[in-house]
């Protein structure tokens, strides 16, 4: 067998009051795909920071060696030296910027104290056709979907010559055909002989690129499964990662939704002045009481566009049409009204406008309701301490207290903050968009067994998701949006992966 | 010496939160030493607070627009334009003082809203729509002295606000009895207050400070409740404007501490979107705080005029920038959501104890300039690395 390319040995990592890595190990063979899999909070993210120098020689104690040769990043520039790269789930590119100046950026290429543009942009079209990319490289990055984002932030990792390529949670911001392409890049990547390490709460994509696979557990290496030996199934995983076996992906539906219809929309329709036309056509849509409705349709189709419009209108799109709560009209003009109403809406976005990353887990959670825990306009810190810490248990969100800064907090547990707030505004109608991004397959069960408890007690779930299983496990009743009109409506029992898709790129 | 390093501990993981306390007593001690003991004389002290004043006043308020991510420049000179406005009525309209203040506080608050409605309706930047307000303010206190020049307010009851002291009760001879009343209510008050917030962090099983510590904060803070009382006692006791500053800055610490209110606030301060997808409304708190700011540079208007009974064709330069230093010399975070009032309090002594050592020690003009711009530099420059070893 030949030496490793990188070797991790006996990492600790440490944050007050949370031993983040406890004596990790992690090898990873040359030109191979290795995948980093783990609960929410597990250790992840924090051992590709310590590999890539985030957190810098010293701050840690162990090990690296790439090659077998030692390694003592001070910062990310030395682990790029050494040919590492990483792409964090939150994407780093300059929106404003063209491809080219993004793929550059950091790494111009000059002759002399002057930028070579012609230069640039024949390498960076060079790079775009390395990762598939088939766009003019002077295109804005606004202009681009997060999947073509996501394969620009490749692009960029490739033209400094990157050996390692470090991908935290590429896939859980991109719909099923654009984590296709995503994965298919890897492979080829690996032919071209890059080795990558990628994290991943998709076991099914796990499964289908993984060399290897290494589990990590509250902060712990608890296995390396090598998949040319058949060692990595999905029973396997989770049981290794939780700890336990999990035999249902979804909760038992026992509930049943009323005929009362909650909310309803007709002839609905928004235009964006931003952008200059019509994002939202013709909508009509009914939610029943005890009714989880599934929203289904692929990025950019309107789904997120429709829930904020109906939320207060905080964009403030031109709207027509007419929304009905109970059988009354009402009209929403701005998101605190729609809360007041009994609206609650989860951002597919935490950390752009879900979450206040600077403050702690118990102000985030009680932000959208502080009326409930105080009197004339004075807070109850006592009862918000109490509050967050009954989220923090029902959720099972990991951290050491509620006083706990939100940005401290893993991804997945960050996201079950974002949840703890819209379930204390104690909703009637909960809009969630992207419930599970970024959420382990174990707190993926816990928050659907919430939902269907949520719907027994009569509350009315709107759920909008890319991820089919999902949509198709959950759901009493599917809306198919596609180009911000309804494509079509179907009912648990007819639906499929096939209908929908169809609906929704028709 | 267990004690003692336990101190250090404490001081050591909580730097950021004493930084600034520790800093304005090294120049306090500095400037005794260098004065021979001028400096911390009741006379000056008193002086020193009574200047501070004004600019404290502006500072509080300009902490809650940069924790909203905004910025007034315009509040020198409607400070200076609000206080030449009492003058004329006083002296031309010939109103009395208690009509006098709630009008002028009240032109303050409608002032601050006309910048909030260019900076939350128009999407104007505030830097630009209140540089708009500095150049008009500032014709404006041209444009009505223009006939008389500096107006002197001979109005009594006026003038004391920003030279009087309060009153006091005869017991005692040679100090001011009152004042030292107040400052023992003072410190029964914190610990009390210490206490009961020690015991309720305790039946949450929060971390509080060790017994030996707590005992060490609670002693250390009477002490200096105690000392300030004992040294303005010495001289004419509490001033009015030192009253009126204390009062701003309880209810500005509560509003921002404890009220939703505040909370609001601080959350659209650390991101905006997501403050208003919780049902926080943006625009209408940028009006409650450009108006409160507003109100407070009357405010400052009213207690700069009544200092120097009268109303001069250059008040209120430079208290823009005055306060923004103080606020950021006192942590607030240019990045927004991060800053306390009593914080911005601390750095307007700061700012305010430099010019008055340095007056005393008889230092140029334009090395205090200097001097004043290190002092900033260094500690912003000082916030900005602790907070990010905390990362
Ligand atoms: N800067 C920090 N300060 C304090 N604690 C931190 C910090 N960063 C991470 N942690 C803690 O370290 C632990 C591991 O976090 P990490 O982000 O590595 O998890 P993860 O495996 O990537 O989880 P997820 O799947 O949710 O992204 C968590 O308990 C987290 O709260
Ligand atoms: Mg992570």
């Amino acid at each position: 067998m030949t030496p490793p390319i990188l070797e991790m040995k006996n990492i600790t990592k440490e944050f007050p009051g949370v031993k983040a890595l406890d004596n990790v190990s992690f090898s990873v063979q040359e030109g191979v795909i290795h995948c980093l899999v783990g609960e929410n909070g597990a250790g992840k993210s924090t051992l590709m920071k310590v590999l890539s120098g985030v957190y810098p020689y010293g701050e840690y104690s162990g090990e690296i060696l790439i090659r077998g040769v030692p390694q003592r990043f001070s910062g990310i520039r030395d682990s790029e030296k050494a040919g590492i790269g990483i792409i964090y789930q939150e994407l780093a590119l300059v929106p404003e910027m063209t491809v080219y100046e993004n793929i550059f950026l950091g790494n111009e290429i000059r002759r002399g104290m002057v930028m070579d543009w012609n230069e640039t942009i024949r390498r960076a079209s060079q790079m775009l056709r390395k990762v598939r990319l088939d766009i003019n490289p002077a295109t804005r990055v606004k202009d681009l979907g997060v999947g073509k984002q996501q394969l620009i932030e490749i692009a960029k990792a490739l033209s400094r010559e990157v050996k390692i390529l470090i991908l935290d949670e590429p896939t859980s911001a991109l719909n099923e055909d654009d984590s296709q392409n995503l994965l298919n890049l890897l492979r080829d990547l690996k032919a071209q002989g890059v080795t990558c390490i990628m994290i991943s709460h998709k076991l099914k994509e796990v499964i289908a690129i993984a060399d290897a696979v290494t589990v990590l557990r509250d902060g712990r290496t608890i296995c390396t499964l090598d998949a040319h030996k058949g060692e990595v199934s999905e029973n396997v995983l989770i049981k290794n990662m939780v700890g336990r076996e999990i035999n249902h992906i979804f909760p038992p539906k026992e509930h049943q939704p009323s005929d009362e219809v909650v909310l309803e929309v007709r002839n609905w329709g928004a235009y964006d002045p931003n952008l200059g036309r019509k994002i939202l056509k013709n909508i009509n849509l009914k939610l029943h009481k005890g009714e989880i409705l599934g929203i289904a349709g692929l990025m950019g189709s309107g789904r997120t566009e429709l829930a904020l419009s109906l939320f207060g209108n905080s964009r403030g799109y031109h709207l027509e049409g007419e929304l009905y709560l109970h059988g009354q009209r009402r009209q929403f003009s701005h998101p605190h009204e729609a809360i007041r109403a009994g609206l609650a809406y989860l951002t597919e976005d935490r950390k752009g406008n879900g979450l206040i990353l600077i403050q702690d887990v118990k102000q985030n959670i009680s932000l959208a309701n502080l009326e409930e825990i105080s009197r004339n306009g004075i807070v109850d810190n006592n009862a918000e301490v109490k509050i967050a810490n009954q989220y923090k248990m029902v959720l099972n969100i990991k951290t050491p207290s509620v006083e706990q800064k939100v940005m401290n907090l893993s991804g997945g547990n960050q996201q079950k903050v974002c949840l703890g707030r819209w379930l204390f505004a104690r909703p009637e109608v909960l809009i969630l968009d992207e419930p599970t991004r970024g959420i382990d397959v174990g707190a993926k069960y816990e928050i659907y067994t919430i939902m269907t408890q949520l719907v027994q007690q009569g509350m009315s779930i709107i759920m909008i998701s890319s991820e089919l299983p999902e949509i198709l496990g959950m759901s009493d009743r599917i809306y198919v949006v596609s180009s911000g009109r309804i494509a079509g409506e179907l009912s648990a029992s007819e639906a499929t992966q096939e209908k929908i898709m169809q609906l929704a790129t028709d | 010496m267990s004690l003692f390093r336990n101190a250090q501990k404490v001081l050591r993981e909580n730097i950021r939160e004493y930084g600034m306390y520790i800093a304005l007593f090294v120049i306090m001690a500095i400037f005794t030493i260098t004065t021979r003991g001028t400096f911390i004389s009741s006379r000056n002290i008193s002086n020193l607070l009574n200047q501070t004043g004004y600019i404290a006043v502006l500072a509080v308020g300009m902490t809650l627009v940069i924790v909203i991510r905004h910025i007034d420049l315009s509040v020198g000179f409607l400070a200076g334009f609000l206080g030449a406005v009492a003058a004329i009525a006083l002296v031309f309209w010939k109103l009395p003082t208690w009509v006098v203040i709630p009008l002028v506080l009240g032109l303050g608050v409608l002032a601050g809203c006309i910048t909030a409605f260019l900076v939350a309706q128009l999407k104007i930047p505030s830097f630009v729509a209140s540089l708009a307000g500095w150049l008009i303010y500032r014709g404006a206190i041209l444009l009505v002295t223009a006939g008389t020049g500096t107006i002197i307010i001979p109005d009594a009851t006026y003038n004391a606000i920003g030279n009087g002291y309060i009153p006091d009760i005869q017991v005692i001879p040679g100090v001011h009895n009152l004042t030292l009343l107040l400052g023992v209510v003072a410190i029964l008050l914190f610990i009390v207050n210490e206490i009961s917030d020690r015991r309720k962090k305790l039946a949450y099983n929060f971390e509080v400070l060790s017994t030996d510590m707590f005992i060490l904060k609670l002693l250390f803070m009477s002490g200096l409740i105690g000392a300030i009382t004992w040294v303005l006692a010495g001289y004419n006791g509490l001033s009015w404007t030192v009253v009126v500053v204390l009062v701003v800055v309880a209810i500005y610490h509560f509003v921002t501490t404890q009220t939703v209110l505040g909370r609001h606030i601080y959350a659209i301060g650390g991101n905006p979107e997501a403050a208003e997808l919780s049902g926080v409304s943006v625009k209408k708190l940028i009006y409650v705080v450009f108006g409160s700011m507003g109100m407070l540079s009357a405010l400052s208007g009213i207690l700069f005029s009544s200092r120097l009974q009268s109303a001069t064709t250059t008040a209120g330069t430079l208290f823009e920038l005055d306060a923004i230093a103080a606020a950021y010399v006192g942590g607030v975070s240019a990045a927004g959501g991060v800053g306390k009032v009593i914080g911005s309090i601390i750095g307007a002594l700061v700012m305010t104890s430099l010019t008055s050592g340095m007056n005393l020690m008889g230092i140029d003009i334009s090395l205090q300039y200097i001097v004043r711009g290190a002092v900033l530099a260094f500690a912003v420059i000082f916030d900005v690395t602790t907070r990010n070893r905390g990362k």
